[in-house]
């Protein structure tokens, strides 16, 4: 008989000590791969001057300060484009990109997940479908659809787009199909509620985790937006994009675009870090079938 | 009494309309008087009839998709089909020409006389088939590996991994980590131990830009197929694998292909969607770092084609057909990749 192993007073089955090993040093060096490059950005926009020129480079930082911090702050105000227009620029797309994809994406998705109308199929298979290339395919052609609507140089060509964004359908429908059950739906309609009211009254409240996801989602995409071939007005660029241009102001504000970088990657990192749970039990859903 | 027997045989019939439908739903009572009068039964209608039918009593849904597949077929179904139609012309934003149609021009042309299109198609294939493998590969290997560290480690764990792909142009900290002066951190440090006497320019060589894109392409490319397999792993049935162990089998890989690998199918093949697509559209990563074009072509990839011909020289239809192409491409590796996995543990 074999000898039974116990990890947090559970019997361990099938466990070799050597394979264990074996992947906590995969997942240590994995881990240090991941995790450098990010620790990096953070040290680069600690570093005082004579740190970010040393010879030869020295990875941490010793005398850490925040002065790259007020460097990007001022260069921000010196450029003739108000540094809070760009950051009313980009919170406007993104709350009003995510708030119209929530809407619309959940709405459908209710309607495909519960209502067994003809050509649901058919219409998950294209949201299906769209899932499989990116919008590079797309950028053309909505360049030529954008002019014929008079939406160039305007936030809402950022905007209308990302409400049609499938991936939070697709994830949102998918754990509405596992996480309401028909029952509760029908004795809600019995009860004489109409299919907007179930929706919103009965359907909303029991996938929040799929709308946190959703929101995350296009959170994350919308708040990275930068340069767009579609907005040329400078007072309505975004912040990644006025970030974007320190960088490209070269050598000598290395510091100023680390603490700009870093500012960037705080916001989706502390937002995931809240959300994460949820995040995690929406993709249990989330499978394909073939 | 008669009232009772009413109710009564009411149900039965609403019984009878329910098994009817592909998926049971009770109707409110107005519609079910309306099943009620009609004596339905799917065979005494022609399918054109049950269609309307259904689609009648479920107009609702279609007020409730309305909104959405507007502007979803607008800027995503409508733009394949436009770029379709443009690539047989030449069509070019700048003037307007009476005889635009040119057939297949645009496609002879990209694969008999645009070497630098073919060049792309070979880098963007190797890349693809470089990132998208190794990057679902890693992603299912650490999902799998950390699935029995306790919650809290694991969601730190999962942080870890998961956030160079939300952090955004985070991602130009290669370009300084990899920098091609002696102020790079990986220049400096190998001048100092004295293994190179003069810096490498890293991005800018032939020789790396390539393999260091790949390297920075899969740092960042543990991302939504990454969160699936993890959630997916924490749904598998504990007891599965007790039963298995009395069964005999003996080891964490035989547990992997026999009973995790099958019971998470639906998560490997939407991890296999996202990972594909992901492999495929990354040329933004590439432009920032290596520059555009990248040096001799060396990272010249589909995408920088389009984004040339496209938003630089206005060549409008010959663009469609790249973007025709790449989409074409893009559907094909799932539609094999998906085939493939649907095997897996059968």
């Amino acid at each position: 008989m074999q000898k039974m192993r116990v990890r947090n007073h559970q019997v361990v089955l099938n466990r070799s000590v050597g394979g264990d090993a074996g992947i906590f040093t995969f997942l240590i060096i994995m881990g240090a791969f991941m995790f450098l490059p990010m620790v990096y950005v953070v040290m680069q926009s600690l570093k005082p001057l004579d740190e970010l020129w040393m010879f030869p480079p020295r990875f941490y930082v010793v005398n850490p300060t925040l002065k790259n911090f007020t460097d990007l702050f001022s260069l921000l105000s010196d450029s003739w484009v108000p540094f809070s227009r760009y950051i009313f620029n980009t919170v406007f797309i993104t709350a009003a990109g995510t708030f119209g994809n929530l809407l619309l994406s959940s709405l459908a998705a209710y309607a495909i997940s519960k209502i067994p109308f003809p050509g649901r199929k058919g219409v998950f298979w294209l949201i299906q479908r769209s899932l499989m290339f990116t919008s590079t395919v797309t950028a053309i052609a909505n360049f030529i659809t954008l002019s014929a609507l008079h939406l160039m140089d305007n936030p809402f060509a950022i905007i209308i787009p990302a409400w049609g964004s499938s991936m939070g359908l697709y994830l949102m429908k998918q754990f509405m199909d596992s996480s309401i059950s028909d029952s509760v739906l029908e004795s809600a309609r019995l009860d004489g509620c109409s299919e907007f009211k179930t929706f919103w009254v009965i359907a909303m409240p029991m996938v929040k985790p799929a709308w946190l996801t959703l929101i995350i989602y296009s959170f994350q995409g919308l708040w990275n937006t930068g340069a767009s071939p579609y907005i040329y007005s400078e007072q309505l660029k975004t912040l990644n994009y006025a970030i974007g241009q320190i960088t490209a102001g070269g050598i000598a504000r290395a510091g100023a675009s680390a603490a700009g970088t870093v500012i960037m990657m705080l916001v989706p990192i502390l937002v995931f870090v809240i959300t994460q749970s949820n995040i995690i039990e929406t993709m249990a859903s989330s499978g394909m079938k073939d | 009494m008669k009232k009772q027997k009413d109710l009564k045989s009411k149900a039965v019939q609403q019984e009878q309309a329910d098994a009817l439908h592909d998926d049971s739903i009770l109707e409110t009572d107005a519609q079910g008087a309306a099943v009620k009068k009609k004596a339905v039964s799917r065979k005494d209608m022609t399918m054109l009839q049950w269609t309307w039918r259904e689609i009648k009593r479920n107009k609702i849904a279609y007020v409730m998709i309305a909104p959405f597949m507007f502007v979803f077929i607008l800027f995503t179904v409508f733009p394949v089909v436009l770029s379709l139609a443009l690539s047989f012309t030449n069509f070019n934003m700048l003037e307007f020409k009476s005889d635009m149609f040119i057939w297949f021009d645009n496609y002879t042309r990209l694969f008999f006389q645009d070497e630098i299109f073919l060049l792309a198609c070979k880098n963007t294939l190797i890349f693809a088939a470089v990132t998208g493998p190794v990057s679902y590969i890693l992603s299912f290997l650490v999902a799998w590996f950390i699935n029995e560290l306790s919650p809290r480690i694991r969601a730190i764990v999962t942080l870890i991994f998961y956030a160079p792909s939300i952090s955004g142009a985070v991602y130009l900290i290669w370009g300084v980590l990899f920098s091609n002066d002696g102020q790079g951190w990986v220049n400096g440090t190998l001048m100092k131990m004295n293994i190179i006497s003069t810096p490498i320019l890293w991005f800018y060589d032939e020789q790396y830009a390539m393999t260091l894109c790949i390297v920075v392409a899969l740092w960042m490319s543990l991302g939504t197929a990454f969160l699936s397999f993890i959630a997916g792993l924490q749904t598998i049935d504990k007891s599965l694998f007790e039963a298995a162990a009395v069964d005999g089998i003996k080891n964490r890989w035989q547990e992997l292909w026999h009973i995790t690998l099958p019971m998470m199918r639906p998560q490997l093949m939407f991890g296999a969607v996202m990972s594909i697509t992901g492999a495929f559209g990354f040329g933004g990563v590439v432009t920032a770092l290596c520059g555009f074009p990248s040096v001799n072509y060396s990272c010249h990839t589909i995408m920088h084609c389009l984004e040339d011909y496209g938003n630089q020289r206005w060549e409008v239809g010959y663009a469609s057909a790249i973007a025709f192409v790449l989409f074409l491409i893009m559907m094909v590796a799932n539609t094999i990749v998906n085939k493939m996995l649907s095997k897996v543990g059968q």
